[in-house]
This record gives C-alpha cells, structure tokens and sequence, in this order.
C-alpha cells in the first residue's frame, strides 16, 4: 500500500443527542511518504478538527483512520504513545504552543524521554535538531519568551522532528508570523521534507502559503472536502463553485493584478445571485 | 463604542531579562517584612523547647501581675504568677502546628481533588463537583465547635478536619486554572508526544498553576491560626497547653489589674496572621504583574525632561510647537489645512533602566477623500502610530515629541474633553478585533445609539432610525432584526459591519482602521474592503489603514506608508511602492510575498 494515511469517510462530532454538531461530514483524503497535502478552508470549515482527530485529540464518531494501513481512529494510550514516534504536530500560536516555564532543553527532550530515552542522550540528540532548524545551539538553556514568534515555531517544529515523524500535522503553522518570517519558516518545512521524508497534512487558510508548500490540494468548505487534486490544477484552474469564490477573494500583492481579481469576484458574485 | 487598546511597547525579539520569582518577591518590602515574621515563627516554633527560659506551668506567685522588664519573667507574670515570655513561645509551637496541619490537609485534598477534576472528564468533574459543594456548605466553625465537645481536646485531629472543610477554596481555584490550562496548545502538544496524564499533570499543569496555590494555601493557613485562636479564646480546645488564644482569654479576664498582658498573645496572633496575608497578596501582585514601582511616575517625568524642547506638557507649548526642518524633505508643511497631518512623532515607553522608543520622528499626511495605508511587521509602531493621532494610547505610553493636527487644530496636548468633538465625530475608528470590540451585555442597536447620541444632537427615535439606515447602507440585509440581536449572535463578518456603521453613522471626515480585516475569513474580508471602498467613495472621507497584509494595500489604498522599528523608511503612491520599491526593507517585504510562487509539482508515484 502507498499511502501513508488514509482517512475514509471521516466523522466528528461536538455534543451529544439533540444538540450534537456534526463538525466533520464524511470526509475522506490520504497522503503518500514525503508528500504535502494542503487542506484549505475558513473558520468553521472543519480543517482544524480534522487534524485533531488524526492526533487523537478529537474523537471520530464514525467512519475509518488508517496510518501505514493500520486503524488508528480509536486506540488506546499504549498503542497512542507508540504511534506518537511516526504522527506528530505543529501548532498555529507559537506563543502558547510552548510550556512558558520550560527551557528549550526541556521542551525538546520532553517527547524523547516519554518514549524511554535517557535524559543525556536526549540533550546530545536535541543538539542536532536544533541546529537543523536554524537555531543556534545556547537557545537550549533559554526560555520560550526569549525568542522571537519565528524562532519560536522553530522550536516547535524541532520538537515535532525530535521523535523522527513519517507525518506532521501542521496547523496554520506560520500563519502567526510576520511576512518576511513566515517565508522563511515556510521554506525551512520544504527543505525538513526533502532531507527527512516526512510527509506534511498543512492546514492554512491563507491561500498563498498552501500553494507554495502543497504537492496536492483539498478545499474543505462546512465539514466537507469540496475539491482536491494536485495544486497546480486546483490553485490554478479550480472547478468547484466555492473554490473559485475562495480564490478570487484571495489578495495580491500588486495593485494592477488586484483589481483585475476584484472584477472577476464581482462577476463571480453577480452570476451567483 | 468600547475600544481595545494594545498595550504595552511592541519590540521586534523579546530581550526578556530573567528576573527568578524569588528575586521579584524581595523588592516589595511589605513581602520581605512578612517572610521575616514567618522566619521568626517558625523558628521560635522548632526552637520552642531549648529558648523558652521557665516551663510553662511554671508558678511564682511573687511574680503574680508582674510589670513587663521589672524581673526575670521579661514580659511580666500573669495572674498566676507564671512567665508570660515562656508562655508565648510555647504557644508558637501549637499554633505552627495548627498553620502546617491545616495547610497540608487542605492543600493535599484540595490540589489533589483540582487537579483531577479538572484534567479528567465530565463524569469525575461532576461528581467531585458535588462533594465540595457539600463540604462548602457546611458550616466550619459549628463543626469545630462540635468536634472538640466529641473528641475532646485534640488541636490536632479538629484542625485536619477544619483543614478539609476549606480545601473546597483551593479545589475550585484549582480545578478551573487545571481547565483552562489543558485546553492549552503545549498540553495538546505533550499528548500528541505520548506523555502520560499524570506527567502532564505533573510537569505542565502543576507549574503553571503553582504560584496561586502557595497563595491560597498561605491565606488558608493564616485565616486558619485566626479561627483557631478565636476558639481558644472561647475556651475551647486543650486548656493544660499555652496557646495565644487561651492567653488572651487569661489577660481579658485581667484587663482590669493588667492590661499590658493584652498586649503579647494579641501581638503575636496579629503579626503571623497578617504576615500570612500579606506574602499572600505580595505573592499575587509578582504573579499577576500587578506590584507597580513606587517610582514609575517619578521615570515618567524624567523622560520627559529628557526629550528636552520637544516636551509637550500643555497645550500651549504644544501649539507653539515648530516641526523640525528636516521634515521639509517629507513635502509636510505646518498651517495648511491638511485633513489629517502627524508632525515629528515620538512616542516611547519606560522599560527597565532608561526608555524605549516605538515611534521614532514619524511625519505623515492624509488629505481628504484619499486612502493611505501604513504597512508593517509587529513592532513597527503603526498602531501606535494611529492610537496616537485617536488620542487611545495607554496611559504608560510618553509622547515625547511631535504634533498631530486634524483640519489646522493641533490635537495632542488636548484635555479629553477638549479632545471629544474629534474623536468619534470628524475621526472614526475600525478596530481589528470585530466581535472583541462589542460589549457583549448590551444589544447592538442600544450600542449604536449610544455612540450617536455622543457624537451628534439626534435624541430617541431619530438616533434609532440613524442607527437603522446606517446599518443599511452597511450591507446588512435585515437591519431591524440585527439591531435587536446580542454580539455573540452575528457572525465576525457582520459584527465588522455593524462597527463600520456606528464609525460611519455621522459622516466622520477621515476614518481610522486598524487591521480592518485581519480577523475575518478570505471571502468576508474581499466584501468588507469593497464596503469600505463603496462607504470612502460615497462620502469623500479620508482614510488610514493600518495593515500588515500588501493585499490589502494593493487592493484599496491610494498611496502607502512603509514603517520598520518605529519609522517611517518609504511612503510613495501603490503604484510606485509596488512596482519599484525603493527601500531594502520594502523590497524584502515585497519579495516575501508568496502570491508569484509556482505551486509544487506532484510527487511521481512511487516505483
């Protein structure tokens, strides 16, 4: 089997009986070894919620998660911390992603030691790690609000590598940042994959970041996967309604460019009422 | 209409300097005077055995109502003739006791319970929910009362059990703090890690919340000493054993052949319990930042003695203020009647030692009926920048130079009062954060009207229909129905609509935005950037947008404002910033932007 993750009619939802919010609607994807998949979608869309259920930090109410072909939807914590080494995470906020009153050295031996590493060898690995995400190696005995936002999803992203992931759940992971640190942590994520192979499911809504990270596309609209395919196809020729509406909001850099955009959302708009 | 202000100086990488908890405690004096007085007690209380000079049953009947400093019992004899100084420091023993068992049962039950309840799911949250409601409910002292008739004398069993009649105040605080924690992303990230709960709890949990614990446990602590001397007092508990509360019963009943003896077990009790409160309260004032130097005000005025002949003290200094020449340069010329024109300003703020300044000499102009945006990363004071000129800075912030004129009128040095018919009125402002800026107790309609019976002469039913129309003319479908609706019933695409209707209500002749779209969805922020667009065009109004995102300059703006660390490096119409920017600074921006990547290929399948 190729794929590294297969989910199949996925369904998650919040509340119980009457009340019960159906978040995720039967929504199946995969992703192969050493491949991005860009999910993309607004508030509310589900994207989030997705990739919680694949970390096991939301729970499936129907439908299957396969991971290397096993299910991994409903698992115990044994089998969970076993899976922690392959499946792992970076988080939007790289402000509250990192335990405040924890060194560097602590945040990143924390996932090695839970795993049964000694706490010597763990800090001779860390060193590796943070030197691979640019980071100089005196950061280890300073503290998270000592670093800028960027250096921080650094951090964070050499603790999502520290265990030798094959799949890192990246959600809005540089969407926090500045613009010109948001380029840069973006290409530290391509040049991590071509070096180590792991495979990235990155969650954004910013249209811009998914097309320069992702090898394949989903668009997700109201717990549904609307349209997927390889980027170039849907970033560039998309086929569904809400895609193109999706798209032609999406702001350029350039103000000629722009207001062609905004012609073409405008029609966009009138066609639909 | 309420606004959030950002606080607090922006800087680019956070130069934090480690400052220990411990070293934090220790500069306010109130806390170093409380940790001596409990060093004292403890001390005494551990020492009890060897330093106290007579046994406490010790009898002199010579010495009986002795004067304190006339013999060998320092402190006086009591009616019965035994040393006063011995027995209170025999009484310091039991009421350690009291303070340590009464902490370490209600720390033990209370922590303990909090943290599981919080941490674990509905079902155990419930139940332990009930129990500390039950034991909330019972009434401690009564139960006391009762416990020493039934057990007899037992100081130490009456206050394990008074111990867990107050852990409810710690569970509560515990367990809420324990919830808001494990919603945070590093707990997610060591679950995702394979920590197990008890580690988790253990080391992120318990670290977090550790600082209102010792709080906590130290009032309980205190208040416990309180209550146990109180009932000493009334003759409850071991009446062969010293304590404070038993002397001070002795010394009332001689108040009359003695009255200095009120003085030391009154003392003693007064010190420890205050000294228990006040570390708690120094505690809480280091943990939640709220301890302000005493010389903060004293900084203030330093810096602006510093900034020299550009201080604006008052108003008069400040109309007569002249711009620097090198201004010129920038094509601003003070007296014409520019709708809007920032002059030379700084603004900085205390930090540590000496000042940091956030806006440094930044002089700008927006004339009637054209957009200008200010472009920049966090920490380049473009919202300082605008705050200034709507008068919202903090109080913390110094204006340490410059002039912000609106039509002519120089606007900083002006009394808030003189400053009202500006704000609002001729300037509106459009926050970042839609629903944040809606007070949620109050419907949006009353809101509305509010801000225009403030900013024009419209009373009653007239400021209604205002309200109403201007709603309308925002896009809002159903305006009678929305003004009758709470903030948390719209979405954030409209709760940005209705704060552009109450900044646009009275025709303001310049319209301030901070990140007007920032937190709204790609498709609600293209609709809310024509609106804008439509609502500029209609009116004739300036305005200035504060952005972090090109897009949105590119897409309304007539001319941009470039700014880095506080200044201004480029300003130009889009049409020339975007197709040849001058500055390195604006050209890295621009080459950061990801809109000309070519989306990567797809992986070929693999052999």
């Amino acid at each position: 089997m190729a794929e590294l993750l297969e989910v199949r009619n996925l369904r998650v939802s919040y509340g119980h009986g009457n009340k019960a919010n159906e978040v995720l609607k039967g929504v199946s994807l995969s992703i192969r070894p050493r491949e991005t998949l860009g999910l993309v979608g607004e508030s509310g869309s589900g994207k989030t919620t997705l990739g919680r259920a694949l970390l096991g930090l939301a729970h499936p109410s129907g439908g299957t998660i396969a991971f290397e072909g096993r299910d991994v939807g409903n698992l115990t914590f044994r089998e969970r911390r076993q899976l922690a080494k392959a499946l792992q995470v970076v988080f939007q906020d790289p402000y509250s992603s990192l335990d405040p009153s924890m060194c560097v050295r602590d945040i990143l031996t924390e996932p090695l030691v839970a795993q049964g590493m000694r706490k010597r060898e763990a800090t001779g690995h860390v060193r590796g790690l943070l030197d691979r995400v640019g980071m100089p190696s005196d950061a280890l005995d300073r503290f998270p609000r000592e670093f800028s936002g960027g250096q921080r999803q650094r951090v964070a992203i050499a603790r999502a590598l520290a265990l030798g992931p094959k799949l890192i759940v990246c959600d809005e992971p540089v969407s926090a940042l500045d613009l010109s640190t948001q380029r840069k942590v973006l290409d530290l994520f391509v040049e991590l994959q071509e070096r180590t192979g792991v495979a990235y499911l990155f969650i954004s809504h910013d249209l811009a970041v998914i097309r320069h990270v992702s090898h394949r596309v989903a668009v997700m609209n109201q717990g549904e996967i609307v349209e997927s395919g390889p980027a170039t196809q849907v970033t560039d020729h998309p086929q569904h309604p809400y895609t193109q509406r999706l798209w032609a909001a999406h702001l350029v850099a350039d103000p000629t460019e722009q207001s062609i955009r905004r012609q073409t959302r405008l029609a966009l708009q009138a066609a639909r009422a | 209409m309420t606004v959030v202000v950002a606080t607090g100086p922006v800087e680019d990488a956070p130069r934090v300097v480690r400052r220990s908890l411990r070293r934090l405690l220790l500069r306010n004096p109130l806390t170093v005077a409380s940790l001596v007085v409990l060093t004292v007690f403890a001390a005494v209380a551990i020492a009890q055995p060897w330093i106290q000079p007579y046994p406490a049953a010790h009898v002199d009947l010579s010495r009986t109502d002795a004067r304190p400093f006339t013999s060998h019992y320092i402190l006086g004899g009591d009616q019965y003739g035994r040393d006063i100084l011995s027995r209170l420091i025999a009484s310091t023993r039991g009421a350690a006791e009291v303070a340590v068992i009464l902490a370490a049962v209600s720390f033990f039950v209370g922590v303990t319970a909090g943290l599981v309840a919080g941490y674990a799911g509905k079902l155990t949250d419930t139940i332990s929910n009930w129990i500390f409601a039950a034991l909330m409910a019972t009434p401690g002292v009564v139960v006391l009362i009762a416990l020493y008739s039934l057990l007899g004398t037992s100081t130490a069993v009456a206050m394990a059990v008074f111990g867990i009649l107050v852990s409810p105040n710690l569970f509560w605080m515990v367990r809420s703090l324990t919830r808001s924690i494990r919603d945070e992303p590093y707990v997610d990230a060591a679950r995702v890690a394979g920590l197990s709960s008890v580690r988790i709890i253990g080391r992120h949990v318990l670290t977090a919340i550790r600082g209102p614990i010792i709080l906590m446990t130290a009032s309980l602590a205190g208040s416990g000493l309180a209550i146990q001397a109180g009932l000493a007092f009334l003759g409850l508990g071991d009446s062969t054993k010293p304590s404070w509360g038993g002397m001070l019963t002795d010394a009332f009943g001689n108040i009359y052949l003695a009255r200095v003896q009120l003085i030391w077990p009154a003392t003693a009790i007064g010190l420890v319990v205050g000294a228990f409160s006040l570390l708690s309260i120094g505690l809480r004032d280091v943990l939640e930042g709220t301890y302000v130097k005493p010389s903060k005000r004293a900084r203030r005025s330093q810096v602006k003695v510093v900034v020299g002949p550009h201080a604006i003290d008052d108003p008069q200094s400040a109309r007569h203020f002249v711009p620097n020449p090198s201004v010129a340069a920038l094509n601003i010329t003070p007296g014409t009647a520019s709708l809007l024109t920032i002059n030379n300003l700084r603004i900085a703020y205390a930090s540590g030692t000496g000042f940091s300044t956030v806006v440094r000499d930044v002089s700008l102009r927006v004339e009637d009926g054209e957009i200008v945006g200010i472009v920049g990363e966090s920490g380049s004071g473009k919202t300082q920048t605008v705050l200034a000129a709507l008068g919202l800075l903090v109080d913390e912030a110094i204006v340490a130079s410059g002039s912000i004129r609106f039509r002519g009128t120089e606007l900083l040095g002006l009394t808030e009062k003189a400053r009202l018919p500006f704000r609002g009125r001729h300037i509106a402002y459009v926050p970042q954060e839609p629903t944040a800026n809606l007070d949620p107790s109050f419907k949006i309609g009353s809101q509305l009207v509010y801000g225009i019976r403030a900013q024009s002469e419209l009373r009653g039913r007239d400021a209604r229909e205002l309200a109403r129309s201007t709603l309308d003319r925002v896009g809002i479908r159903d305006p009678d129905r929305v003004l009758n609706l709470y903030p948390h019933q719209i979405s954030g695409g409209m709760a940005q609509r209705v704060l552009i209707a109450g900044a646009v209500a009275c025709d303001p002749q310049l319209l301030i935005a901070d990140e007007p779209t920032t937190a709204l969805d790609v498709t609600i922020q293209a609709d809310v950037l024509d609106l804008l667009r439509s609502l500029q065009k209609e009116m004739g109004m300036g305005m200035l947008v504060v952005t972090h995102n090109f897009g949105v300059v590119a897409d309304i703006c007539d001319r941009v404002i470039v700014m880095q660390a506080g200044s201004i490096v480029e300003e130009g119409t889009v049409q020339d910033v975007f197709s040849s920017p001058q500055h390195a600074y604006t050209q890295l921006l621009l080459s950061s932007v990801l809109d000309d990547a070519e989306p990567r290929a797809e992986l070929p399948v693999e052999a």
